[in-house]
């Protein structure tokens, strides 16, 4: 550092003087990130915690805590009427707690959504990472990352305003003769479709992107078609961060929640007619979080259990998406 | 400009530097460059080379850094198409046929003439679909009886024994040397005429470059083999006729490996060859 502490310490290189607050003001930053990281993992311990803790209340009558607390469990919704039960109604007058077909809902709409955003998100990733001239790829991806920016409520208007009446509605009276109401499962599979191809297009496109060029010209120089390298080397080169892509799209088509809700409906009807009206397990914690139940009812305890499911379900596409990662990411030198 | 030498291969060469007497036959031109011209955007590569490259032949390009060899062996199969700024101007043909018209369309060329690349650049996939890339692209896979063609490719690149084994395993499990060993099976299993090197032994220990100095020997008698070599011992060893480029992109002389390297006409390459410059 100065000249100083070089004459005053001999050779410059004890730790005392300008070093010393630097290592001071070293060890505070570290202090104040591990206390950041700390916050984060904390947050998700409670929120982890307190959905359990109401959830046993749904199914034992008592929370976690109050059962250490001495409260003796009495079983109010059994596990098999919830996982297997295909009629959901805990706010009803005679109440039902089958959460099979707000499961299904949630099911039908995420595969759905996957089957329009995979493969329009991929093509367009191929697309931009392949075949676009750099002009093009300049304006379209920003313009994808707008799409992905477009809050979900925003969304959900689009397919009340324009999906649901201008697309499907017509669909349905025309070739199937079916009068539809304000909400169908279609539109909703459309809407989260849409919403997701974003996630999808821009994060398999980062993965294509780095894919070595050193492997496409080895391809190119053999003969291969554009479209040979793209569908034979760069996409199964970046096989781990396509799939990833989708494990996000498909994890957020989950967790989805206003869009899906405007455009698919409040019903619990378990059925797979496209233009009906369902409800997904989102879009059930929507209505019941919406104020007129009473805390500490079964109704309202009834929201935690179907929000420590969404939570499994969605820890396990992550859980997926990490053993895929590992199995299939390839590294080059 | 020492083109006209080309055709002169019943000057018997002198075995000292190496290369061989395989001066007994006249061999057909396959590439020949009149007056080529390349340039990235304003900048330019290559500055009016001609030069008659023949076939069943090793022609080693040699030159100082910038000089602009690797350019001209990627317009012989167009994969300078693949950068933008690329432009050519002149002649560059392929057995008669101006491979700039614009009748030619580069993915059929590529199938005629192959490339390995300075690294080794395997395929994340098996060995056997490495090898077998080649013949599926482009369509032979139906004709040929696809294990016995990658076997075949793979023992032309000396590799087989070392593999076969282990054919579904990576080729990104493979040594550097084994690596470009099986760029080079990947290469010649759809069987082109020519096959265009751009330093292949440059990312390579001496005991693997010495291999693959070896298997060019063997290549040429079924390929025409033109290599781009930072490396005039190399050069000097395997080749049959040695260009050399100097700065700006010129080709300066074009001749039998042996007069080059003892006997050049041009002082430059005099130079050059004896480390005076480049």
């Amino acid at each position: 550092m100065s000249t100083e502490s070089h004459h005053e310490s001999g050779a410059g290189i004890s730790g005392d003087g300008p070093v010393q607050a630097d290592n001071e003001a070293n060890r505070r930053a570290r202090r104040i990130l591990f206390g950041c990281a700390t916050i984060t993992v904390l947050t998700t311990l409670a929120i982890f915690f307190v959905l359990i803790d109401n959830a046993a209340s749904y199914f034992f009558g008592a929370k976690l805590t109050e059962m250490l607390m001495g409260a003796s469990p009495e079983q109010t919704v059994t596990f098999t009427e919830f996982f297997t039960g295909t009629r959901w109604a805990p706010d009803h007058a005679t109440p039902a707690h089958g959460a099979i077909p707000i499961i299904f809902g949630t099911l039908a709409i995420t595969v759905g959504a996957a089957f329009v955003s995979i493969p329009i998100g991929t093509a367009t990733a191929i697309y931009l990472s392949e075949y676009a001239p750099d002009s093009v790829r300049s304006k379209l991806k920003p313009t994808l990352e707008i799409l992905a920016g477009i809050p979900t409520i925003v969304y959900g208007y689009f397919a009340i305003a324009f999906i649901n009446p201008v697309l499907v509605a017509p669909i349905a009276s025309a070739l199937f003769g079916i009068n539809m109401g304000r909400y169908s499962l279609l539109s909703g599979m459309l809407v989260v479709g849409i919403m997701t191809i974003p996630m999808v297009s821009s994060i398999s496109e980062d993965a294509m992107s780095a894919v070595p060029d050193e492997l496409r010209n080895g391809a190119y120089a053999l003969g291969a078609t554009k479209f040979n390298v793209s569908t034979r080397i760069v996409l199964p080169a970046s096989i781990s961060g396509v799939f990833a892509s989708y494990i996000l799209a498909v994890s957020r088509a989950i967790g989805e929640t206003m869009a899906v809700t405007l455009a698919a409906g409040f019903t619990a009807n378990l059925t797979a007619n496209p233009f009906g009206e369902i409800m997904t397990m989102t879009a059930y914690m929507v209505k019941m979080a919406r104020g007129t139940t009473a805390v500490g009812t079964v109704e309202y305890q009834s929201l935690f259990a179907v929000g420590l499911l969404l939570f499994v379900m969605t820890l396990t596409m992550n859980l997926l998406n990490d053993w895929f990662k590992r199995r299939f990411q390839e590294e080059y030198r | 400009m020492s083109t006209k030498d080309a055709d002169q291969s019943l000057i018997t060469t002198d075995v000292q530097t190496g290369s061989r007497d395989r001066t007994d036959r006249t061999h057909e031109t396959v590439v020949k460059a009149r007056n080529l011209d390349v340039y990235y955007g304003d900048e330019q590569a290559i500055s009016g080379v001609s030069m008659d490259i023949p076939e069943h032949e090793v022609t080693a390009i040699i030159g100082p850094s910038g000089c602009g060899k690797s350019t001209f062996l990627r317009s012989i199969n167009r994969m300078n198409d693949q950068i933008d700024v690329c432009r050519v101007e002149g002649d560059l043909s392929f057995h008669g046929k101006n491979v700039y018209d614009e009748d030619v369309d580069p993915v059929a060329l590529r199938r005629k003439v192959g490339q390995v690349f300075q690294k080794p650049n395997p395929f994340p996939k098996s060995i056997y679909d490495n090898v077998a890339y080649g013949l599926r692209i482009q369509g032979k896979a139906d004709e040929v009886d696809l294990d016995d063609a990658v076997e075949r490719a793979l023992r032309g690149a000396a590799l087989w024994d070392e593999v076969k084994d282990k054919l579904d395993s990576s080729g990104l499990d493979l040594s550097g040397g084994q690596q470009q060993r099986l760029c080079i099976a990947r290469a010649i299993a759809p069987d082109p005429e020519v096959i265009l090197m751009d330093e292949p032994t440059s990312a390579l220990d001496p005991v693997a470059a010495s291999k693959i100095e070896d298997l060019i020997d063997e290549l040429v008698e079924e390929y025409t083999v033109i290599i781009v070599t930072h490396n005039m011992q190399q050069a000097a060893r395997i080749s049959d006729q040695t260009a050399v480029f100097l700065t700006g992109g010129e080709l300066v002389e074009f001749d039998e490996t042996a007069t080059i390297f003892e006997d050049p006409d041009d002082d430059r390459v005099e130079d050059y060859i004896t480390g005076k410059f480049g």
